[in-house]
């Protein structure tokens, strides 16, 4: 899967996950794939949702090691 | 639209950053944009204190007169230890104390045929918050001929009224005049200071004001055109009733008698 831009959110909490990945996603083009690393645990629930929720596809949702998960969004609108 | 925010601006916005209707984009707009407020009173105070809140980069603010203790029932950018200062002043360091994000561009005059246009032309949106009907003449015509968008409330005892005026769309958009067709008789209609006014009043519609002003920067929703709403405290009854552009408007019907600015003579200069 080819990403186009890479968010690391370590240390960061909800809302601003969500309020962080939306600003990038929003400066990004149709069709281009976003990479976000969480370390919070709630958000890892909240920002796939709020990205479906905005009209993004969520990709992939993983565990990439302890306390640490990637989300994958593509922009679709 | 190509945006970049500090870490604090994210934190500040984030409430508006989440809505899809606003997003990044839209608060980008919000700092671009520029709105004059004519009066810092009983409307003034609420719509610049929540249009400095939401971020809107440029606020104008006329008024020419001091802060006066029988102003702070309503008047909340004021407060005790501004009487006596300018009200344009009170009120920039009331916005600056809340947001620095805002830059506040102080008129401490009265609107005049002389000014009017100069001071509007600069701005994209106006907020009529006066108290009186020459001046509101004044800001409509000027607000017509530069084709900027005017939103306008007035409010007495318990009563309050709101409508918006796109004169960006001249030819669909009816005009105040379209409304009141030029300045009541002297004495038909008593000021606030005969009158009385519930100070919430002015907080509600001057807040009502302000969402009106977010709609249109943001180019969302539908804003207030052709229609004025009318709010009753004392029943807490909304009501909206529609009117039309007058094909006989002097300013802006078919045959115009109106082309230049009129000043008009303030009927009462009655002070409490």
């Amino acid at each position: 899967m080819q990403v186009d831009r890479e968010l690391d959110l370590k240390g960061e909490v909800c809302p601003f996950t969500f309020v962080k990945s939306k600003l990038i996603i929003e400066q990004m083009e149709k069709g281009q794939v976003l990479r976000i690393i969480l370390d919070y645990q709630p958000s890892v629930e909240n920002v796939p949702k709020s990205m479906e929720m905005e009209g993004q596809e969520v990709l992939a949702v993983n565990q990439i090691g302890d306390k640490l998960w990637e989300v994958v969004v593509r922009k679709v609108k | 639209m190509s945006f970049q925010f500090t870490e604090e601006q994210i934190k500040r916005y984030s409430r508006h950053i989440i809505l899809p209707e606003v997003g990044g984009v839209g608060q980008q707009k919000l700092l671009n944009a520029k709105v004059l407020v004519i009066g810092a009173g009983g409307l003034g105070s609420p719509s610049i204190y929540y249009l400095a809140a939401a971020g809107v980069g440029t606020i104008g603010i006329v008024d020419f007169d001091v802060v006066d203790f029988s102003n702070l029932q309503r008047q909340i950018l004021h407060n005790t230890s501004r009487v006596g200062v300018p009200k344009v002043e009170s009120a920039k360091m009331t916005v600056e104390a809340l947001n620095p994000d805002v830059k506040v561009i102080a008129y401490n005059k009265k609107l005049d045929k002389s000014n009017v246009l100069d001071i509007i032309k600069d701005f994209d949106i106006v907020l009529d918050g006066s108290d009186n009907f020459p001046t509101r003449f004044l800001v409509n015509d000027a607000c017509y001929m530069l084709g900027k968008p005017l939103v306008s409330a007035a409010i007495l005892r318990f009563e309050g009224q709101l409508t918006v005026f796109d004169y960006r769309n001249k030819e669909t958009s009816p005009c105040y005049r379209c409304l009141i067709p030029e300045p009541p008789p002297p004495g038909l209609v008593p000021s606030c200071q005969e009158a009385g006014l519930l100070g919430v009043v002015g907080g509600i519609m001057g807040t009502l004001q302000a969402n009106e002003a977010l709609k249109l920067i943001l180019g969302i929703g539908e804003p207030l055109v052709g229609k004025l709403l009318v709010f009753d405290a004392l029943k807490t009854e909304f009501r909206t009733v529609k009117f039309r552009k007058n094909p006989k408007c002097e300013l802006c019907g078919e045959n115009p008698t109106i082309t230049d600015l009129i000043e008009y003579e303030q009927a009462c200069e009655v002070r409490f």
